[in-house]
């Protein structure tokens, strides 16, 4: 198949998989108990049934949950996301506005883990009994077991506590105008060193496993032995003969690892104070602004689908096999 | 350019003369002078919806909206008014109408004058907007008869209207923008560009982040405020506010009442803080009965569950002694509550002898019967661990009690406006005049689907009668003759067991000085506020 038919067809099946996604999410975020109006009122310190009775008709919450489906599905496809019942903004501000938190905190985590990640597990498999190779194994299986948000406060309390040498929470100093000029980066990139460390340790154990592994199956086979028989440099059999057949399986956990982080990130947004998406689809939930929540979860979904199939694509890029099947 | 040698007097003399704006260019006096200049950063737990607190009740919003919308009057911490926006005001001796002085000089950030219209738009804007539809009610119209003056006028006598005019409940708007026919409630400038004529103006507001506030250079009161700059950074993990409260970063965190961040911070010898300014919100923690369900619409089984909570362990143990016992509805700072009230001291034994005299024998194992417990999610110090006491408490006299917990806010309330529920811990806000707050809770007309209306079910004509009728009177002595009747009554009804008054504290850096502790603490403008 061709590349770009190949691509087209799964755009297709992207698209669908994303209003599925939607369908899903929609009956779902409707199934938990409780409404927004009923939460607005909360925040007001009670309200009169009039009033409630208003808002509910307004935000079309007084419609049946079928045809409030319908409509918001309409509104999607023409690039509406409605009105956030809680901010009383469009919900696409506020996404515009959260997305670059999140992304700079996913890509850091991602780079992170993917880089560092890898190369520790090529360390490791170069001699498997050694100890280094030991000491990585065991803080891969502590990366693996400790909870995200218990590393995460663990590190607030040594890094921002007991050793005051990074800041506890944010994405800026706090009277910082957010500039963007370089003191303004440095100030962002301090800020980012202990929420991607957080969010990173997990997946950055799974990292080094699975490249150790990878690397060990391919440095077993027969085409290493034929590479070192012909007696080509350790350096060159490593890097160029067996990484990149070690890398397949790797480059597989980066596109799972997309979704799992943005998901992870709501944790790690909300320990750090970072105002990205993963903090307002979890306060949206706990006003169950619909409009709010389901925005955020196309937006993720999205990315995730396009990770996902650019994770493919890159597959056909590394290996050229998987193009001819 | 040397400057010339100021003494108090003369300095002053020419503030009054120049305005505020000469003081800018003076050295500072005395180390006990108040000093212009420098950021407060405010850590707060609460997200606001929006910024204009007429149309949007409760803390998250008050605090910021109070810094930007001047009302006519504000309070001082002995529930006394004091001239805001308004110079001097009256209530007619007929209760029907209040008629405010305005003074001349205000204006609005956008540099416009506040006048009378502004202030006639935005109290009818609060009445037809404004969740607490109880706190405007009687109001038929204002009138304005000159630029500077209104005159509200009402259909019966309304003793809570001086009250109404706090800043926390009166902001005045500017007609000139909110005047142009668009529903208030989700006017967009209630978020963007918003435009009081308080001491400070918005200059970024980041939903559930941050709201950045500048001293606004033309505020009415001379050389104030004091501050440059207020920041209200909003985090919903207390933890780390009370260690950005540690490291310096910030400098302010109100409403705090969780008691081990309370007692850590009491023996940090850089921060100060203080339970004063909460005395207007009147927080109160207690125990709802479903009055309409059995067996809790036996008044006795009600009293004997009072009677096997122990009131001061809950303040002392659960929440480190920092909360005070509640034994009313009205909060005891109120200057209408009362001690004459009947109370339901610890007695294991009464409370089974009651029990049994209700008709409630012990069965087999020693039960009586069952029940469930809900609390108000997100607290645990103040709802969750006492309802779990309670649990513990009412097995001893053979009841047995199933907490159920909420997901989250929404679950819970839920529950309660569906009036599904046998028990539950709520928290529940006096909110300066009873009429405004607690009224809501106990008139038979206000059991609605609804949280926080009557959801006990609760109805009793005289207590009725009673509210009613100290909700028409002006003279605050004959009121206070009618609420004592009522605070006497509904504590030997017992629709609710009042537990405790939530423990909120304001804590700051010991650099702040003026921290406000009048009786609507950090939701009162912070003009006075200054780093020392």
């Amino acid at each position: 198949m061709g590349t770009l038919r190949y691509a087209a067809s799964r755009l297709l099946q992207a698209i669908g998989l994303v209003l599925a996604v939607v369908v899903l999410n929609f009956v779902l975020v409707h199934a938990a108990p409780g409404d927004p109006v009923e939460t607005i009122a909360g925040a007001s310190g009670g309200m009169s049934p009039e009033l409630m009775a208003q808002l509910r008709t307004q935000y079309g919450l007084d419609k049946p949950l079928p045809v409030q489906l319908f409509v918001y599905l309409g509104k999607v496809v023409r690039g509406d996301l409605g009105y956030s019942y809680f901010f009383n903004l469009p919900v696409t501000n506020l996404i515009a506005e959260r997305v670059p938190a999140t992304l700079l905190l996913v890509l850091s985590s991602v780079l992170l883990t993917f880089v560092v990640g890898t190369a520790l597990g090529v360390l490791s498999s170069r001699k498997p009994n050694g100890w280094l190779s030991q000491f990585i194994n065991v803080l891969s299986l502590v990366g693996f077991a400790a909870p995200v948000f218990w590393l995460g406060i663990m590190l607030v309390i040594l890094l921002a506590s007991v050793f005051p040498i990074l800041p506890v929470a944010g994405m800026r100093a706090i009277d910082s105008s957010g500039t963007g000029g370089l003191a303004d980066m440095v100030d962002v990139a301090y800020h980012l060193v202990l929420p991607t460390l957080t969010l990173s340790l997990v997946y950055l154990a799974q990292y080094s496993r699975l490249a150790r592994s990878s690397m060990l199956d391919v440095l077993g086979s027969d085409f290493i032995r034929t590479a070192r028989a012909k007696g080509l440099a350790d350096r060159v059999v490593l890097y160029k003969h067996a990484l990149r057949n070690a890398l397949l399986p790797v480059v597989t956990v980066l596109g799972l690892q997309f979704g799992n982080v943005l998901a992870g990130a709501i944790l790690v947004e909300t320990v750090f104070n970072w105002p990205g998406l993963g903090r307002l689809a979890f306060e949206s939930v706990l006003r169950r602004d619909y409009p709010t929540i389901l925005g955020v979860l196309l937006f993720s979904s999205i990315v995730v689908v396009v990770m996902n199939q650019l994770t493919d694509l890159c597959y056909r890029f590394i290996d050229p096999r998987i193009k001819a099947s | 350019m040397p400057l010339p040698r100021f003494t108090r007097r003369t300095t002053l003399l020419s503030a009054a003369f120049f305005g505020a704006n000469t003081l800018l260019a003076l050295p500072a006096f005395a180390a006990d002078e108040p000093k212009r200049g420098g950021t407060l950063v405010i850590g707060s737990t609460q997200t606001p919806r929006h910024l204009n607190g007429a149309v949007q009740s409760g803390i998250a919003t008050a605090l910021p909206s109070t810094q930007i919308f001047a009302s006519p009057l504000r309070f001082d911490d002995k529930w006394n008014p004091q001239p805001y926006l308004a110079e001097s005001w009256k209530l007619a001796d007929d209760g029907k109408s209040l008629t405010l002085k305005l003074r001349k000089d205000a204006l609005f950030h956008d540099g416009k004058p506040v006048t009378s219209a502004d202030v006639a738009f935005s109290i009818m804007a609060i009445k037809a907007n404004h969740p607490f539809t109880t706190m405007l009610g009687p109001v038929e119209k204002v009138e304005t008869p000159d630029a500077y003056t209104a005159i509200i006028r009402m259909s019966v006598p309304h003793p809570a209207i001086v009250l109404a005019m706090s800043p926390a409940l009166c902001p005045i708007l500017p007609k000139h923008i909110y005047g142009d026919g668009q529903d208030l409630k989700n006017h967009p400038r209630n978020s963007t560009d918003v435009v009081g004529s308080g001491p400070f103006r918005v200059t970024d507001f980041k939903p559930a982040q941050r709201v950045v506030l500048e001293r606004f250079d033309k505020f009415f009161l001379p050389n104030k405020p004091y501050l440059d700059k207020i920041i209200v950074n909003i985090t919903p993990d207390s933890a780390s506010l009370i260690l950005g409260l540690e490291r310096g970063d910030i400098q302010m965190v109100p409403f705090a009442t969780l008691p081990t961040d309370l007692k850590r911070l009491a023996n940090d010898p850089k921060v100060s803080l203080t339970p004063k300014g909460y005395e207007g919100i009147g927080a109160l923690n207690w125990l709802a009965f479903n009055t309409a369900k059995k067996p809790l619409s036996d008044v006795q089984v009600r009293k004997a569950i009072a009677t096997a909570i122990d009131k001061n362990f809950i303040t002392k143990a659960l929440m480190g002694g920092f909360a005070t016992v509640s034994d009313g509805p009205l909060v005891a700072s109120s200057p209408f509550a009362v001690t004459d009230l009947v109370r339901y001291p610890l007695d294991l034994k009464k409370a089974g002898e009651m029990l049994d005299a209700a008709g409630y024998k012990a069965g087999a194992g020693g039960e009586r019967f069952k029940l469930t417990i809900d609390y108000l999610p997100g607290a645990d110090d103040q709802q969750k661990n006492v309802a779990e006491y309670i649990r513990g408490q009412l097995k001893k006299v053979g009841i047995t009690v199933e907490v159920r917990a909420s997901a989250d806010f929404p679950a819970w309330a839920k529950r309660l406006a569906s009036h599904d529920f046998d028990l539950s811990m709520d928290t529940v806000f006096n909110w300066g005049d009873p009429i405004i707050g607690v009224h809501r809770t106990y008139l038979s007309t206000n059991i609605k689907p609804i949280v926080w209306t009557n959801t006990q079910s609760y109805a009793n004509p005289k207590v009725d009668e009673l509210l009613n009728t100290a909700g028409s009177l002006i003279d605050a002595t004959q009121r206070k003759a009618y609420y004592a009747t009522f605070q006497k009554i509904v504590t030997d009804d017992l629709p609710i067991e009042f537990i405790n008054q939530v423990p909120y504290h304001t804590v700051t850096s010991k650099k702040l000085a003026n921290v406000p502790t009048t009786i609507w603490g950090p939701m009162s403008p912070m003009d006075e506020v200054y780093f020392k």
